[in-house]
């Protein structure tokens, strides 16, 4: 991070996470009216509906993951390969057309909503199908985007240094662009069509994801602790073998209702049951082993006060990261494996227990690693040598974790009423489900809920604000 | 790293991450061929034939669907026209289906194709959940058709003014806002009477499709809050 100008690998970085940090604003707010759906709803009814709405907040959170993973990439090539991105210049284009893609796909879910039953609206308003609603039109420019970048990426590692890492993410980004083929066909059997739909999410967010998700953290510990990469690499390929092994048949824990047959009971049980180890491996065993060699030969150097200095190199980031390393685990490992045995699930699958799991999920295995990233880029592209957390990194960091924590919890407690009362109790009609949505633990979890989310916004604005201020801010060593 | 051990060796590990994934890769495919013969759709010929399928033919809206106790599988499963000795479907007894019961292999799947279609362009999904997959704002809809509320004595048929399950569904996807169920309402989508007997369709087909009992008890305990 010498030079005063970005290469333009790093500079289209910094174009990836500004637009995702855009989206991650407008995936708040969407929630947020979604959020006060829960608690009134007659609020914008048959104007903005919660269907709309919760679209939007799910879509949004997925496609600025999306851009800040793209935009992760770009930021790690050059240090990574030791070259500059090879087709930086489509690569440029590329993004345009996504940007432009985007606002055109959100307008129409915005404005048209819901079109007639026919395949028009399946090509160009939506597919309806949740999480990938984006029409048809917009799955071909998408495959086509992430076709381009993963040209870029494979061609960049192929002519420079190939590390371990460069090697993961071009394993990894071949499978999660290729994967997305399998959501873009109609059937009319729903369960064929659950069946290739899970193709995509699962295998996205429960194995490509996660996998990613490694890569990153290796590269942000290299730069960040300046950890040694054969460690670091031994560690990442470890858990690329667990996610992999883990994650790929964990699959069947989606396949346990949808019509497909019931020895998936038992591969989804125990492959999703392993699911949560890897998690917080690679981050806990680079640490202590960094701790006992590097950590103690630095401690030895710094005896005088003078000398007592944190060698984190980006603290901010670092918080991220560490957040990610234990938010995985309990987001995804220990919530997950809440309700991923069938005989639990035959109880809790399709209550506010999943979407309790979803919030902290997708909050502790990516958005804390990618907004860590969006620190590596603020310090890069503004040449700071250590970085400290200001006043609003600290009250972004304490708000969005609570924020989120106490959505969870919120919406664990919902969960369990709905699947005490809803389920258990009443058998799963539709009185049933009103009589759970009635109960007052009920009401009162998504009043939290909503409290929470507010909560969760507020830190998003300091969050905002810390990364478009931090950079010229005079606390950082340069 | 004085101690050259194969556990810290990096290639030995990339080798065993490739190798697992490998593996795990192929045994998916290998269970996709399998499932996917197991849930493909079914036809006329298999419901006259006594054939069960996980996923029948469109012609099921033809039947009258169940969802029995299994004592063998130990959960409920779906019973197409009547049960037999082993307590399966017997595929015999017949039900009307807007007036009819003779729809033909081509008219079925012509209205479950729109009643699927339908389910998309209306994002169904985005508050309901289809096989327990959607979000959470509004009842799931898997076993939809013999919610014993839209049954002959059920408060949701007789809210519509309807004189059977099928009219009083299409009746009220057709005017939502018209006939609020709870303070959380269906909006209105724009939905046609003809999108509406589809969408019936697909709903009486998803109800046969064989689940694994899930949902558990559906529509078999009444009144069990506040001990009403």
């Amino acid at each position: 991070m010498a030079s005063n100008t970005l290469n333009e690998s790093k500079q289209l970085a910094t174009w990836y996470f500004t637009f995702a940090a855009i989206l991650f604003g407008a995936q708040l707010l969407f929630g947020l009216i979604a959020a006060i759906q829960f608690v009134m709803p007659g609020f914008l009814f048959e104007v903005l509906d919660f269907s709309i709405v919760r679209m939007l907040h799910i879509n949004a959170l997925v496609v600025w993951m999306v851009f800040a993973m793209f935009g992760s990439v770009y930021w790690l090539l050059p240090d990574e390969t030791g070259i500059d991105t090879v087709g930086i210049k489509i690569g440029k284009l590329l993004y345009w057309i996504f940007v432009a893609a985007i606002a055109v796909v959100v307008l129409v879910f915005l404005f048209i909503q819901v079109g007639p039953a026919d395949q028009t609206t399946i090509w160009f308003i939506t597919e309806g199908r949740e999480y990938i609603e984006a029409p048809r039109w917009a799955d071909i420019g998408i495959v086509v985007v992430a076709l381009g970048f993963v040209g870029n990426l494979f061609l960049t590692g192929m002519k420079g240094k190939q590390t371990g890492i460069v090697t993961v993410l071009m394993a990894d980004m071949i499978a999660f662009a290729g994967l997305y083929l399998a959501g873009m066909f109609f059937t009319d059997n729903i369960s064929v069509d659950q069946y290739w739909w899970w193709w995509v999410i699962h295998l996205w967010v429960e194995a490509t994801w996660e996998v990613f998700v490694g890569a990153i953290a290796a590269y942000g510990l290299i730069t960040m602790i300046g950890a040694h990469r054969k460690v670091v690499e031994m560690w990442l390929w470890i858990e690329v073998a667990m996610l992999f092994g883990s994650g790929i048949l964990g699959m069947g824990h989606h396949y346990f209702w949808i019509g497909t047959p019931e020895y998936w009971w038992e591969i989804g049980a125990l492959f999703s049951a392993l699911e949560p180890l890897p998690l917080v491996a690679m981050f806990v065993h680079v640490l202590y082993d960094w701790g006992k060699t590097q950590g103690a030969e630095m401690n030895a150097e710094h005896t005088t006060e003078d000398n007592m200095k944190s060698v984190i190199k980006n603290k901010p980031a670092f918080t991220w990261f560490v957040l990610n390393a234990f938010g995985n685990f309990l987001g995804a490992g220990v919530w997950g494996f809440f309700h991923t045995l069938p005989q639990v699930n035959l109880y809790t699958h399709g209550t506010q227990f999943t979407s309790a799991h979803g919030h902290l999920s997708f909050f502790g295995a990516y958005a804390t690693i990618l907004v860590g990233m969006m620190y590596i880029a603020v310090q890069g592209k503004n040449n700071i040598k250590v970085m400290h957390n200001t006043k609003a990194s600290i009250w972004a960091v304490s708000l969005i974790t609570g924020g989120v924590m106490g959505m969870t919890v919120a919406l664990t407690i919902a969960g369990y009423v709905q699947v005490l009362v809803s389920r258990a109790q009443m058998g799963a009609t539709w009185a049933g489900y009103f009589d759970g949505q009635a109960g007052l633990w009920f009401s009162q979890g998504m009043d939290w809920r909503l409290i929470m989310g507010v909560v969760t916004f507020i830190g998003f604005l300091f969050l905002a604000k810390d990364l478009l201020t931090t950079g010229k801010n005079p606390v950082h060593e340069r | 790293m004085a101690n050259k051990s194969v556990w810290s060796d990096n290639r030995f590990w990339q080798r065993t991450a490739t190798w697992v994934t490998g593996f795990a890769a192929v045994l998916l495919i290998w269970l996709t061929f399998d499932t996917s013969a197991m849930i493909s759709m079914g036809t006329d010929e298999d419901l006259t034939n006594g054939v069960t399928k996980r996923v029948p033919g469109p012609t099921v809206i033809n039947y009258k669907i169940e969802y029995l106790m299994n004592a063998r599988r130990g959960h409920e499963i779906p019973v197409i026209g009547g049960q037999n000795a082993e307590g399966t479907s017997a595929f015999q007894e017949k039900e009307k289906f807007f007036g009819r019961d003779d729809w033909s292999e081509e008219e079925a799947r012509a209205m479950l194709h729109l009643g699927k279609l339908g389910s998309q362009a209306k994002n169904c999904m985005d508050c309901h959940t289809l096989l327990g997959n959607g979000a959470y704002y509004a009842p799931d809809l898997t076993k939809a058709w013999l919610d014993p509320a839209w049954g002959p004595e059920g408060s949701l048929q007789a809210m519509t003014g309807k004189n059977t399950k099928e009219e009083a569904m299409a009746e009220f996807l057709q005017h939502p806002s018209q006939y609020p169920t709870h303070e959380r309402m269906m909006p209105d989508l724009g939905i046609t009477a003809e999108e509406a007997i589809g969408l019936v369709a697909f709903l009486k087909h998803m109800s046969s499709i064989d689940t694994n009992g899930f949902p558990r008890n559906f529509g078999k305990m009444k009144g069990a809050v506040h001990g009403k």
